[in-house]
């Protein structure tokens, strides 16, 4: 069974139509970036797949469930910004989708400290939002969305705030760790190499109103670290092949 | 709070008073205004009664404290009460604003006296009063504050598996906190007057009424010592509410 079903999805704000029949199946474990141009649609996508919004046309199912609740029980959203709650320390950020579960605090603590400790943030867990690097910001947001222990995690051009070295560096700290969790993810991205880098298949969507125009493979998983993979001649071609679809006014970084 | 913020101000008021003392005794403010000097009393003498008359001042004051922050505390519970409505609801909104809008035209200088005739001359009418007062800052404030909140922090919240409970405790409420102090603040300042106004219609104690017994006996020293007390508790109330959103909202 798929993770994530999508047939002919469309959604319209008032007259302004965003999403044009769009399709799509991801399995489980698998990772599968949307890559377009701002405002194609992306992040709507990301908000239906996760039951934060009805699409006005076609049809979803997120565990074989296609109603709302369903796939909002089912799907955890990072959002685009890291959204850390600046009234709350590193870790209860991270711990929040515990406690909305009626886990005590102190529980949620244990569950979140040991995830700061697993992914490199020891020592960070009592600082505020505010106190972060931007970088750590991100990781501490993935951990939230990480730690809500759904099968299906959405994420959000999850690193795009960021400056170009510090994106680098997490989406190398992020393929080991999606390898590890076998989360099912829908990443969304207008960073053509992320998505290459990141996705198990890549998906090209069309300025607005967001259509998929072709579809090809990632090189998660490929040998070796990351600038080797981002420079080898597969990978580039892959890339080229995606800038030309997406044409002029994407991120070629 | 540091020396360089509260020492200009302090500086101000200190070179104003010393003006006022000069004018007041040299005879000037009471030859300008056309007036015995007894009626213009410098701010040297202000003091004098002050201290000698501090027993009845103080008595009168806590009357005056009692009923301003009681009737605060009545303003806050019902201001956050239909704040919390107004954001629940749209439609609650939308009927309800226009109408704590209205609120305010309301001049509370005319109902004071309707107030005393239906609860008489106790705590009831000043409560009401300071409440009518301090009701819409704190209203308009918290409601501004609530509306602040990050829309896309709270669907990470729904995502996150929050019910709409955990969502207003963990990021609307927090994101009201600053509004709903600087509500406060405000409406603090102004109970003092909404206090004096309800004393000024019909009481038996309060530093409003010491006032109005202090002018028919043109002991005009003893009003602006009562003004000074009055004033007294305003800054104290705004300092509280001020170290409490230090102490409260930390992270700002």
């Amino acid at each position: 069974m798929t993770a994530v079903t999508a047939r002919g999805l469309s959604h319209s704000f008032g007259s302004l139509e965003v999403l044009d029949g769009i399709g799509f199946e991801i399995g489980p474990g698998e990772v599968l970036a949307l890559a377009g141009p701002s405002g194609c649609g992306k992040s709507t996508v990301l908000e239906i797949t996760g039951g934060l919004l009805e699409p006005s046309g076609g049809s979803i199912e997120v565990s074989g469930r296609s109603a709302g609740s369903e796939r909002l029980a089912s799907c955890a959203w990072m959002p685009q910004r890291d959204c850390l709650l600046p009234w709350y320390s590193a870790l209860d950020n991270a711990g929040l989708s515990l406690r909305n579960q009626m886990r005590s605090r102190s529980e949620s603590r244990a569950i979140a400290t040991e995830s700061f400790e697993h992914f490199g943030l020891s020592g960070f867990e009592q600082a505020r939002p505010s106190e972060l690097s931007g970088g750590m910001r991100q990781r501490v947001a993935f951990i939230r969305t990480l730690v809500s222990g759904k099968p299906v995690l959405l994420l959000d051009e999850p690193f795009a705030a960021l400056d170009a070295i510090t994106r680098a560096e997490l989406q190398e700290w992020l393929a080991p760790v999606l390898a590890e969790t076998g989360a099912t993810v829908l990443l969304v991205t207008h960073d053509v190499e992320e998505a290459i880098y990141l996705a198990d298949r890549v998906l090209v969507l069309s300025p607005r109103p967001g259509r998929i125009t072709a579809g090809l493979d990632g090189a998660r998983g490929a040998a070796g670290d990351r600038t080797e993979v981002v420079s080898s001649r597969s990978f580039n071609q892959r890339r080229e092949e995606v800038l030309d679809l997406l044409g002029p006014g994407v991120d070629h970084t | 709070m540091k020396a360089r913020a509260w020492l200009p101000p302090f500086l101000l008021l200190l070179a104003l008073l010393g003006l006022w003392q000069l004018a007041a005794e040299s005879g000037f403010m009471a030859d300008t205004l056309g007036l015995e000097s007894f009626l213009v009393p410098a701010p040297s003498e202000i003091a004098e009664v002050l201290w000698q008359d501090r027993g009845l001042i103080l008595e009168n004051a806590r009357t005056t404290l009692v009923e301003i922050v009681a009737g605060f505390i009545l303003a806050l519970v019902c201001g956050l009460l239909v704040a919390f409505a107004f954001r629940s609801s749209e439609l609650i909104r939308r009927a309800g604003y226009p109408l704590v809008v209205a609120s305010q035209t309301i001049p509370v200088i005319v109902v004071a006296p309707i107030l005393v005739v239906w609860f008489g001359y106790g705590i009831w009418p000043k409560l009401l009063i300071i409440a009518l007062i301090c009701f819409f800052p704190i209203t308009v404030n918290a409601l501004d504050g609530l509306r602040s909140a990050d829309r896309e922090a709270m669907l990470m919240m729904r995502s996150l598996d929050a019910s709409g409970l955990q969502v207003f405790r963990r990021v609307e409420l927090p994101s009201a906190l600053p509004g709903i102090f600087t509500g406060a603040r405000i409406a603090a300042a102004v109970a003092v007057i909404g206090a004096v106004f309800g004393e000024w219609a019909g009481a038996e104690k309060g530093l409003g009424y010491l006032m109005l017994q202090d002018n028919a006996q043109l002991m005009t020293d003893r009003m602006f010592a009562s003004v000074v007390v009055l004033s007294l508790i305003a800054i104290l109330l705004y300092v509280l509410i001020g170290l409490l959103e230090r102490v409260i909202v930390r992270w700002r």
